[in-house]
């Protein structure tokens, strides 16, 4: 059982066991630990080709297209293709970037995004090193990412790619806000910022408990990760791919590898913090800790494709009213909240992690959405009729269509400026 | 603990590996043609006009400025969260103030004006 349950686990105790017949304890620690980097590092390499795979598929069937069929049975070594590819494509250093930050840039992307991986908990046991302040490192080291696309952006000299790079400073570093605030919620109810203790203290999963911390994580994450609808870093249409305009061939891909690993890391994070990491039902034994994390993992990634697939780009102004108007007001009520609604349900005798002591803090959560809801609408229609009434007396004068149309566009317009006055 | 911390180096080392190793591998199979066209700036096909290291707009400068506020919020939050079970209801109530009066300063902010795109 224990082969299927964990055969990493197993397949490390085989290894160690063989070491130490020729090396003292010593050697073995740190040769292991060497060969869990590296395949670690091989594993984030990998999953970056599925992904590609995953919306590359899942994209072409939203669009109604077939997407890569020709390499491999169903496209599948098509990942390997673009690889060659990249390999081999002439790698152009304009004349007046900045050399050295032009060509450390890819490489620190790509380091960012891969480096997330060394804390999370794909089951028990199986974790590269399970530091004590978890969820803190990976904040902190996602964070590197966005440091790495502005020296990308402003070393090329290009006034595009600089455009990019603000935008990546602007809406990145806004994002991180409603990220951080809404990752202290489940951290306070574990009681640590470890992940693995995080995800054994999820006798229910927390997306039931939290769902509002949970929904504010996946789309603040998707933000970071700067991917459709918030893709405007690299918006293709406006500033023709942002801050990777200037590199080609295997740079190129590493920028590529890196928002496609980071992509993935932010399904894992939420998935250990929201959906219960490795847990799942028992079935005579057999648990398959590491396959749930990724079932899971996975059908979070699918739902970012849905998104990429579905919705239009958001304007600047928009994402950041969204942001600084919606979604950090909601974490911070999100954090006024849940320890309220927690101390009335555990002080009423409800204790922690049963079902009753759920419902309470659902019940709480969808209340406070639904005001944050109501809210946001009282908001645009009282917008809505500030602009409405001076354009409806001018169509009385029996000038229909034209002004039908300005009035449109300015009901766009509304959402946005609805909060400030 | 301090292992832990040793694995993650570990892993940074072999993250660069990774990442260095395939443009080490491209740099020995690509061709390697330039000419003074191809190494120009890549904008619109009309030669480019002045320098990208400009003075910019200052907006995204306020925007850094709020997040340090909140930021530096979060770095408060954290402590508190990981012992918010073995805290008295004073403890938890008084963090809960603490959150209502920077949501004052957002509301400062909002109000001001600040989170105009403009």
């Amino acid at each position: 059982m224990n082969v299927i349950n964990d055969p990493f686990t197993w397949l490390a105790g085989l290894l160690i066991n063989w070491l130490s017949t020729f090396m003292p304890p010593q050697g073995v620690n740190i040769t292991m630990a060497v060969l869990r980097a590296a395949f670690l590092g091989i594993f984030a390499l990998v999953m970056f080709m599925v992904m590609t795979w995953i919306e590359r598929k899942g994209v072409a069937r939203i669009q109604n297209r077939i997407g890569p069929n020709l390499a491999g049975p169903w496209g599948l070594l098509q990942p390997l293709a673009d690889g060659v590819k990249a390999l081999t494509k002439e790698d152009i250093t304009p004349d007046h970037a900045d050399r050295i930050v032009y060509n450390l840039a890819p490489i620190l992307s790509a380091v960012a995004a891969m480096i997330v991986f060394a804390a999370i908990p794909f089951g028990p046991g199986l974790i590269g090193a399970d530091l004590n302040i978890g969820i803190f490192y990976i904040l902190a080291v996602s964070g590197l990412g966005v440091l790495a696309i502005l020296l990308a952006g402003w070393s090329s000299n290009n006034k595009y790619a600089l455009l990019g790079g603000f935008r990546v400073v602007a809406q990145l570093v806004s994002y991180e806000v409603p990220h951080v605030l809404s990752i202290v919620a489940p951290v306070m109810l574990a009681g640590s910022l470890s992940l693995v203790t995080i995800v054994e203290k999820q006798p229910v999963w927390f997306i039931l408990v939290l769902p509002a911390s949970a929904v504010i994580v996946m789309l603040s994450g998707m933000a970071e990760v700067g991917r459709s609808p918030f893709d405007l870093l690299d918006a293709e249409s406006e500033i023709i791919a942002g801050h990777h305009i200037e590199y080609s061939g295997m740079k190129f891909a590493l920028f590529f590898l890196a928002e496609y690993v980071h992509a993935f890391g932010v399904s894992c994070i939420v998935t250990a913090l929201f959906l219960g990491g490795w847990r799942g039902p028992n079935i005579a034994g057999v648990t398959v800790p590491w396959l749930w994390f990724f079932v899971k993992a996975i059908l979070l990634f699918n739902i970012m494709v849905w998104a990429r697939g579905t919705l239009p780009r958001l304007r600047i102004d928009q994402l950041m009213a969204f942001n600084w108007k919606f979604l950090v007001p909601l974490s911070l009520a999100n954090l006024i909240v849940v320890p309220l609604a927690d101390r009335l349900a555990q002080g009423s005798g409800l204790s922690y992690g049963s079902w009753p002591w759920a419902l309470v803090m659902l019940a709480f959560n969808l209340a406070m959405i639904w005001v944050a809801f109501a809210w946001v609408g009282a908001a645009g229609r009282r917008a809505r009729r500030a602009v409405e009434a001076p354009v409806e007396s001018h169509d009385e004068s029996g000038q229909g269509g034209e002004h039908a149309l300005a009035h449109d566009a300015q009901v766009g317009h509304a959402p946005a400026a609805a909060g400030a006055h | 603990m301090l292992e832990d911390f040793a694995f993650v180096g570990i892993f940074i080392v072999v993250a660069i590996a990774l990442a260095g190793g395939p443009l080490l591998l491209a740099w020995l199979l690509r061709p390697a043609k330039p000419n003074p066209i191809k190494s120009s700036t890549y904008e619109c096909g009309v030669e480019t006009y002045g320098d990208a290291w400009v003075q910019f707009k200052v907006q995204y400068y306020i925007y850094a400025l709020v997040f340090v506020l909140f930021d530096i919020e979060s770095v408060f939050l954290f402590p508190w969260a990981v012992i918010y079970n073995q805290l008295p209801l004073f403890a938890v109530l008084e963090m809960v103030l603490f959150i209502l009066i920077l949501t004052g300063a957002l509301v400062y902010a909002w109000r001001k004006g600040d989170l105009e795109w403009v």
